[in-house]
């Protein structure tokens, strides 16, 4: 499987300008019994090899839309995704997914679940576990193995879904709210660790997630959306220091782009609130 | 059975229990006929039937019986098993085929099929042919449903991380959408193994022939009450038996429990 690329081809291209990933006027309509609904309207992004995106929005906005759509996952919208120049229809092996929802095998023990990939593409069972085990400790699992998801917590099941995904190594990592279900100070340690194994693989990523400290924290660029139709409100550069750690949340710096993200922000969630509460007023109660 | 059990040895402690509570069930109601508060030619007490155990063994040869009840048994498992699955993942595949036929198969699953009896009399002849495939039409309805539904509650994220992967519609099947469905099946296959055991005890029964359900009704029309509980314990042995290999296997097939 390509998926499982050689470190080599990894990083062939040194600070090279040529986006790896193309979003080119994403629009995306959803029928639904209020007649059609715009999720995602007119998104277009160019993301360069190694960097990492940030994609921020309201709940709603429709960002699990366009990862779907990125990730192949659905079809039937406007414009055109490429990846490496190449025009995306259906799943591309250079494009790996971490899912919103625990997206765990339950039925696999951790060290299954993480050489899954691997499984499929073939490799032989000592190599494949090696590997994996080198992906499980990467994420800071070792000696839960043999454990089944049913007995780690939350934030242990995520770390293994984000195990499986970096396992097939793919060159571009969609991550969507992987710590969405997480508080605060699991969520900027594991927010260090993603960083760490980004530049360690130099992979390229694609971060949506609702939590501005969490975006500025990670992100090279942050795109804010606005709340239906999904639109690009603004991309923000964050200019902040390499490496980073969690400890630059406390940076001056840092409260200036917290700030003004927010500004976008709150116009949108505003938005986003009012419009869910005359729909439950429209439908007749709280649902 | 004698001397005090250590709790060192806690994980048969449950067993024990269970055991435990059956004896004490066992002498309850002893202790219940005694007293006649239950009338002994409705429900003989427990001593009598354990008495009637040699009897049974000795003059009514209840172990060939045995034998051919279980195997019939056996036989109806695996043919109900095979077929429900098949069926239920046909219906999943074929979304036409569910819903036009989803409705009856949920409609065949509660008419007594027993009635039927007749029918497979003609077509299979008065021979365990004819009762296993009642005990066969019998469990099949539940399985295919519980297979059915196991298969399209797998969840949607499951499914999309497979796609992800780019999985081919073979292991995205089996890699996937079985295991995910796996713990529903085997409750679909706990309760069509026990519409098919039912069903071939109760056929045994009706057409007299074969195995423990010829011998209960034999020992039921001699008035012979004792021997004919008797009997029916080895129905319920031949029951925990076919339940024994179902837990195996889930075992063997869901190592995560
Ligand atoms: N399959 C679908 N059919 C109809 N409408 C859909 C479908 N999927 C999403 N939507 C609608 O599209 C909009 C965007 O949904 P999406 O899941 O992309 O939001 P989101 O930004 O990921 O929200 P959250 O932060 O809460 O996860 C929502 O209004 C949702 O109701
Ligand atoms: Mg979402």
């Amino acid at each position: 499987m390509s998926a499982v690329a050689m470190p080599s081809e990894r990083d062939a291209v040194p600070g090279a300008a040529e986006p790896i990933l193309v979003v080119d006027r994403i629009v995306k309509r959803f029928d639904t019994p209020d007649g059609t609904l715009t999720a995602v309207d007119d998104v277009s992004l160019s993301i360069k090899p190694g960097e990492f995106f940030g994609v921020i929005g309201p709940s709603g906005c429709g960002k699990s839309t366009l990862f779907n759509v990125i990730g192949g996952l659905l079809d039937g919208y406007d414009g055109a995704v490429r990846v490496g120049g190449e025009t995306v229809r259906g799943p591309h092996p250079a494009i790996g997914m971490i899912f919103q929802e625990e997206s765990t095998f339950p039925w696999r023990s951790v060290i299954d679940n993480v050489a899954f990939p691997l499984e499929i593409a073939g490799m032989p069972k000592a190599e494949r576990y090696a590997r994996a085990g080198h992906f499980v400790s990467l994420v800071g699992l070792n000696g839960f193995e043999r454990r089944f998801p049913a007995e780690l917590s939350g934030g242990m099941r995520q770390r293994v879904s984000m195990a499986r995904t970096l396992a097939a190594e793919p060159k571009i990592m969609l991550m969507d709210e992987p710590f969405a279900s997480l508080d605060e100070q699991t969520r900027l340690l594991l927010g260090d660790k993603v960083l760490q194994i980004q530049q360690e693989l130099k992979q390229t990523t694609l971060l949506i997630t609702h939590n501005i400290t969490e975006a500025v924290q990670l992100s090279d660029r942050i795109m804010v959306m606005t709340y239906r139709p999904g639109k690009v409100k603004r991309i923000v550069d964050i200019d902040l220091p390499r490496p980073r750690t969690s400890e630059i949340v406390s940076s001056e710096a840092f409260g200036r782009y917290v700030a003004q993200i927010w500004n976008d922000l709150r116009e949108e969630a505003t938005r986003g609130l009012l419009d869910d509460e005359s729909r439950k007023l429209r439908a007749g109660g709280p649902s | 059975m004698s001397g005090p059990i250590p709790f060192s040895k806690r994980r048969y402690f449950p067993a024990i229990l269970g055991l435990g509570s059956c004896a004490g069930a066992v002498l309850l109601v002893e202790l219940l006929v005694y007293v006649e508060l239950l009338n002994r030619f409705i429900i003989p007490p427990p001593s009598d039937v354990v008495a009637a155990f040699p009897r049974v063994i000795l003059e009514e040869h209840v172990l060939s019986r045995f034998m051919l009840t279980a195997g019939e048994a056996l036989a109806a498992s695996v043919l109900v098993t095979i077929f429900g699955v098949a069926g239920g993942v046909l219906l999943y595949q074929f979304n036409l085929l569910r819903l036009a036929t989803e409705t009856w198969v949920a409609a065949i699953a509660a008419a007594p099929l027993v009635l039927m009896y007749p029918l497979y009399l003609v077509i299979f002849g008065r021979n365990a042919t004819t009762i296993v495939m009642m005990g066969f039409t019998a469990g099949l309805a539940p399985i295919i449903l519980k297979t059915l539904e196991g298969l399209a509650g797998t969840r949607r994220v499951l499914i999309n991380v497979g796609r992800s992967f780019n999985l081919t519609p073979s292991q995205q099947f089996w890699k996937i959408l079985f295991p995910a469905a796996l713990p529903t099946i085997f409750v679909g296959m706990r309760l069509g193994l026990i519409f098919a055991l039912i069903n071939i005890v109760g056929v045994e029964y009706l057409i007299n022939f074969g195995g423990l359900g010829q011998l209960i009704n034999e020992l039921a029309e001699r008035f012979d009450i004792a021997g004919t509980y008797a009997a029916i314990c080895f129905v319920i042995v031949v029951s925990i038996i076919v339940f024994m290999l179902t837990e195996r296997l889930e075992r063997w097939l869901r190592p995560a429990g």
